[in-house]
């Protein structure tokens, strides 16, 4: 008897864990679900308005699909957006896990930590809009940086930053990691506060140098959180569009040699080019990932 | 017996619905219209016109206002990131279903895509309100050009002409030809050879002729021979061509620069640093955005002037277009007229607020008026230069695709001037941002 309410009590406190799923479930499947769904749908028509004429839905197959992967562009755009994150990521990641080691390493007795932790995330809390719009005012052609460079002789008439093809990659990845470099130190250094201080301890006691310690205990420790900071990063990465998209003004100057994915995406959206933008999505969707997945499987199967 | 009598009802029916279709015209006609006008903008220039100019306009807070016992709601967006057109675009399109306080009454529209609305049965015919040619026979003729469809017919009128003319520093016009009479200036901008003989002249003594190559884009686009698209094949018209031509060898030669327009670079020829002879524009350029109330700039000086230059063009201006399934067609009508085709209105604008108004024999009046002299010109009243480059300004060659085009191939050609490309390959890249744009087109054969 006593048995028997014990287990309805049980079962009526379940039906709250639903309940309270229910504004979350709600969210996701308008928000995300449904138009994860209709993309996929929309991609297989052609739909887009030129001027106030609507033309389509007509259903044209995978044509959107042949029509992006022939044109050779996307591969382009592709290599745009993965130079551009490999060249904030790696400084991004080799400051953070510096800086990491550092605010965490009990033995530099390092003041102030908290203060500079908030500093460096502060890049972060910058719209990147904004952070952009600062960006191409200071490297402007007539702007500040090239006053500087010029009154103190390094140059003898103004660099064109925004001309050319590497300076403005350079200037793109530097905005990102000068974003985000704060972000992954402070998730680095969580995860190596999570570390058991016993194995410093017995290394140490063993006569491991702080090198020694880093590669072979920090490292090796800190992979669940560095395969995250990876992988969340990479996908960040994939859709890099604010900053390159405000620092020349939408136009992925020099050449298109910035123009990323998601700037292309963006493209099609003047003309509401529904079939080709969904199309985009999707292979976009596909190439993250495997990407990830070859990511996670990568640093995986090491670890095994 | 019981079909017959639902055959009855049922003719019935249909003859009262019938009758009451032919009737319902009529009676609309005759009903009272609407009591909310609704107008559809992008800035406050049109809105301060009617506050000022409009009889019988009472301001009641910065969206709205009252005309007699109408409402007038001011639907103002922004151009920036064409949010204007596409919130313009969702309305019209569900301007058939919209409640009669909330359908478009007047909507603006810019020179740049005027066809895009011009050309399509969202425009209401300027007869059909009830102007007559006897009305608009003192506008100017290429203000009608901009906003008659495919089939001839006016669909829009505007206050403005906005013809453009050569504006250049009269200090450096002294130190290089040694006279800043524009006379003595506009025979060393005569034609594009002489325009580009005296950049090189300019290029010597250490100014830039203009300050983007952008800046004289216009005049050629204005006074191209064909349209940018033929059927649905993108066309790059022979004086683009000779655009860009020009261009890359002035930006070779260092006289020129690839400057965006409006951007901090490209106004620095505002200043006296800036070291640029001359800028293209009409009167709303110099008037408003050449920094006339920044101490220390040329035109607070009065030291710009004008002159012809080498051929005739327009930049800007803002039409008028009445939005079919309007319920304030007469209030439409009386708006349009009042303030597009009343001479005493129009002269009080050009007084008031400095437009070059679209009334020739207002302008006539006013360009042999001594006492009509623009400070920032130094005191030159350049009305009869204006009415001298208006005639010649031509637009048949207007498509629905000028918008687009004309800004994609500026932005293609920049990594041409750059060096970053070849003409080709920046040729390649325009086709490629058009298609983008407007996926029916196509690149012509190689």
């Amino acid at each position: 008897m006593n048995q028997k309410t014990n287990n309805k009590k049980a079962v009526s406190y379940n039906k709250w864990g639903y309940i309270f799923l229910i504004p979350f479930v709600v969210v996701y499947v308008v928000f995300q679900l449904i138009p994860l769904f209709t993309t996929i749908y929309n991609s297989f028509f052609e739909h887009y308005r030129s001027g106030l004429t609507q033309i389509g839905p007509n259903f044209v197959g995978f044509d959107n699909y042949k029509a992006l992967l022939s044109q050779g562009d996307l591969l382009i755009y592709f290599k745009n957006t993965m130079i551009m994150w490999i060249m904030g990521f790696v400084p991004q990641i080799i400051v953070s896990l510096l800086l990491g080691a550092w605010f965490s390493d009990p033995q530099l007795r390092l003041k102030f930590t908290n203060f500079f932790k908030t500093v460096i995330y502060l890049p972060n809390l910058i719209m990147a809009s904004a952070f952009a719009m600062l960006f191409f005012t200071l490297f402007s052609d007539s702007g500040p940086m090239n006053s500087i460079l010029i009154n103190l002789g390094i140059l003898d008439q103004p660099f064109k930053f925004l001309s050319n093809t590497w300076s403005t990659r350079t200037l793109i990845a530097m905005m990102n990691f000068l974003m985000w470099f704060g972000n992954t130190t402070i998730l680095l250094m969580a995860g190596m506060l999570g570390i058991d201080t016993a194995l410093f301890e017995a290394a140490e006691v063993d006569g491991a140098t702080s090198t020694q310690i880093f590669y072979k205990i920090t490292l090796p420790l800190l992979r669940p959180i560095l395969i995250y900071v990876m992988i969340t990063s990479l996908i960040g990465g994939l859709q890099m569009f604010d900053v390159p998209q405000i620092l020349t003004n939408g136009s992925g100057d020099p050449m298109r040699s910035t123009m990323t994915l998601i700037m292309y995406l963006n493209k099609h959206l003047f003309s509401k080019n529904y079939g080709m933008a969904g199309a985009l999505s999707v292979l976009l969707f596909i190439v993250t990932g495997v990407l990830s997945m070859i990511i996670f499987k990568f640093t995986k199967s090491e670890n095994d | 017996m019981k079909k017959k009598m639902i055959s009855a009802v049922l003719t019935a029916a249909m003859l009262a619905g019938m009758t009451v279709g032919s009737v319902l015209p009529v009676s609309a006609e005759a009903a009272e219209e609407g009591k909310v006008l609704n107008i559809y903008c992008w800035n406050e220039e049109f809105k301060s016109r009617i506050t000022d100019h409009y009889p019988g306009y009472e301001e009641v807070d910065a969206t709205h206002g009252k005309i007699g016992d109408v409402d007038v709601v001011w639907n103002i967006t922004p151009s920036d990131d064409n949010a204007y057109q596409n919130n313009l675009d969702e309305k019209l399109l569900a301007q058939a279903d919209a409640a009669a306080d909330d359908k478009i009454d007047l909507f603006l529209i810019e020179a740049d895509y005027a066809l895009k609305y011009v050309d399509t049965e969202y425009t209401m015919n300027v007869a059909d309100l009830g102007i007559t040619a006897d009305d608009l026979a003192q506008q100017f003729g290429y203000t009608q050009d901009v906003v008659t469809d495919s089939n001839g017919v006016l669909k829009g009128v505007s206050w403005q002409g906005c013809p453009g003319l050569l504006i250049y520093n009269r200090e450096i016009a002294k130190e290089v030809f040694g006279s800043d009479d524009p006379a003595e200036v506009q025979k060393a901008v005569a034609d594009w050879d002489t325009f580009k003989a005296t950049a090189a002249t300019m290029k010597e003594k250490g100014y830039f002729m203009t300050s983007t190559t952008n800046d004289a884009y216009r005049v050629f686009s204005n006074n191209v021979t064909s349209k940018w698209v033929d059927g649905t094949t993108i066309n790059v018209d022979a004086n683009i061509k000779s655009w860009v031509d020009m261009s890359k060898e002035m930006v070779d030669a260092g006289q020129t620069n690839t400057y965006d327009l409006w951007s901090d670079d490209w106004s620095k020829g505002f200043y006296p640093d800036g070291k640029v002879f001359c800028y293209f524009g009409p009167a709303w350029f110099y008037d408003f955005s050449m920094a006339g109330d920044t101490e220390g700039s040329i035109a607070n000086q009065g030291g710009w002037a004008t002159t012809e230059g080498p051929q005739g063009f327009f930049w800007g201006g803002t039409w008028l277009c009445g939005a079919a399934g309007t319920d304030n067609a007469s209030l439409v009508k009386d708006i349009m007229l009042q303030m597009t085709c009343n001479a005493d209105v129009m002269t009080e604008i050009a007084k008031a607020d400095g437009d070059f108004v679209n009334n020739k024999g207002a302008m006539e009046a006013l360009s042999t008026d001594e006492s009509f002299g623009d400070a920032i010109l130094g005191g030159q009243n350049p009305i009869g230069k204006f009415l001298a480059g208006i005639d010649s300004i031509d637009l048949s060659n207007l498509s629905n695709y000028d918008q687009g085009c004309n800004e994609e191939f500026q932005a293609a050609m920049k990594n041409y001037f750059d060096g970053n490309a070849t003409y080709e390959e920046a040729l390649e890249q325009f086709y490629t941002a058009v298609i983008e744009k407007y996926p029916e087109l196509t690149k012509p054969e190689a």
